[in-house]
């Protein structure tokens, strides 16, 4: 009898049903916190839910490979929600179009000081040629990101860590940091915080803001086409 | 709702073909991002392309939906920091500073950018 629990987990545990489910959960019970602290900014749900996800496959000895397995019907979300933005972008045209000169050049100021910081403070700190390389295009979106890292011959999936570790300190930073700066343009934290932490400062912006939400979105799209042109360049001249 | 995630996977689709198709370093969804775009600035001018997902606010209701919960999205490649512990036991305080160093400093700069470039341009706008 005694086997039985043990064999219903052996069987669950490769299946995606359950990995999918305990993603599901956790973010839900991650945002429900979230919302009940009135999106306090570190009450942040990716935070969260990663670590308590994290702690979970250690306890349970599960292979990051089988977790993927299930949770891999929502990281190809991604590309779907990148094509989504869109939306707000079309919604929003008439304040981007007035806003298109200083978007464009937040949006070139921007790109480059995030890679190009990164490069110099990982090569200052002494890191491992291999981790500068995967650190180098961390500011951009998951999906986006991971194909610079492949063609960079470095490490996507450490890759896809900093981009998200990025991502959440991006979230928490901003909303404090732009009100001790005393910036009160939403559509300038807005475009920042999409260019500084792509989606999920874009996620954290839709949150305070509608007109945030909606620059961060494009500031967001627009980095990653003018990042996936920037990066190969910058590592050539700056990585030894 | 089908119709309207089919044309948002179709642009998906369709951007991936013509990255691959011209070998542009460019990723795949934000090409289907700007083809969405211009489907929508389309179907405003011709009334003919207001069918389908293009009308009564489909693809729109379906985007919203998507983006509601952009950040779950990231999870799953966030929770492959497992496979990193003995980096991060190595290098992960490094890793953090300059990461966060990296992100104030962008914040900063992009934000002072965009501020400057929109009073120069009032200025201009406004001077007789």
């Amino acid at each position: 009898m005694s086997a039985n629990p043990l064999s219903l987990w052996v069987y669950l545990s490769q299946s995606p049903l359950l990995w999918l489910t305990v993603t599901l959960l956790v973010y839900a019970i991650a945002d429900a916190v979230s919302l009940a602290t009135h999106r306090h900014a570190l009450a942040n749900p990716v935070l969260h839910s990663i670590w308590i996800i994290g702690v979970f496959l250690l306890l349970t000895g599960t292979s990051y490979t089988t977790y993927f397995g299930g949770a891999q019907f929502v990281h190809f979300l991604l590309g779907p929600a990148t094509v989504a933005l869109a939306v707000p972008l079309y919604e929003n045209r008439k304040t981007v179009l007035a806003a298109m000169l200083p978007m464009l050049v937040a949006l070139v100021a921007g790109s480059v000081t995030a890679v190009i910081s990164i490069v110099l403070l990982a090569e200052v700190a002494g890191l491992p040629r291999a981790v500068v390389l995967s650190l180098a295009p961390k500011s951009v979106t998951a999906g986006v990101a991971m194909g610079i890292s492949e063609s960079l011959h470095a490490d996507p999936s450490l890759t896809a860590v900093a981009v998200v570790l990025t991502g959440i300190m991006g979230a928490i930073i901003v909303t404090p940091l732009m009100n001790r700066m005393r910036i009160t343009d939403f559509r300038a934290r807005g475009f920042a915080v999409g260019i500084a932490a792509h989606g999920i400062g874009t996620a954290r912006a839709f949150q305070v803001d509608a007109v945030a939400g909606a620059f961060a979105g494009i500031a967001m799209s627009l980095n990653a086409l003018v990042t996936s042109l920037l990066v190969p360049l910058a590592v050539t001249l700056l990585v030894r | 709702m089908i119709a309207s995630l089919s044309l948002i996977l179709l642009c998906q689709l369709a951007g991936e073909v013509f990255v691959r198709g011209v070998a542009l370093p460019i990723p795949g969804p934000v090409i289907g991002l700007m083809l969405l775009l211009v489907l929508l600035l389309a179907r405003d001018r011709f009334k003919i392309l207001a069918r389908g997902p293009l009308q009564q606010d489909g693809v729109e209701n379906a985007s919203r939906g998507l983006l509601a919960h952009l950040s779950l999205l990231f999870v799953p490649a966030g929770v492959g920091v497992v496979q990193k512990l003995d980096l991060i036991a190595e290098h992960g305080i490094a890793i953090i500073v300059i990461l966060a160093v990296s992100v104030v400093v962008t914040l900063l700069v992009t934000v002072a950018t965009f501020r400057l470039a929109s009073r120069l341009m009032t200025r201009n706008g406004s001077a007789p």
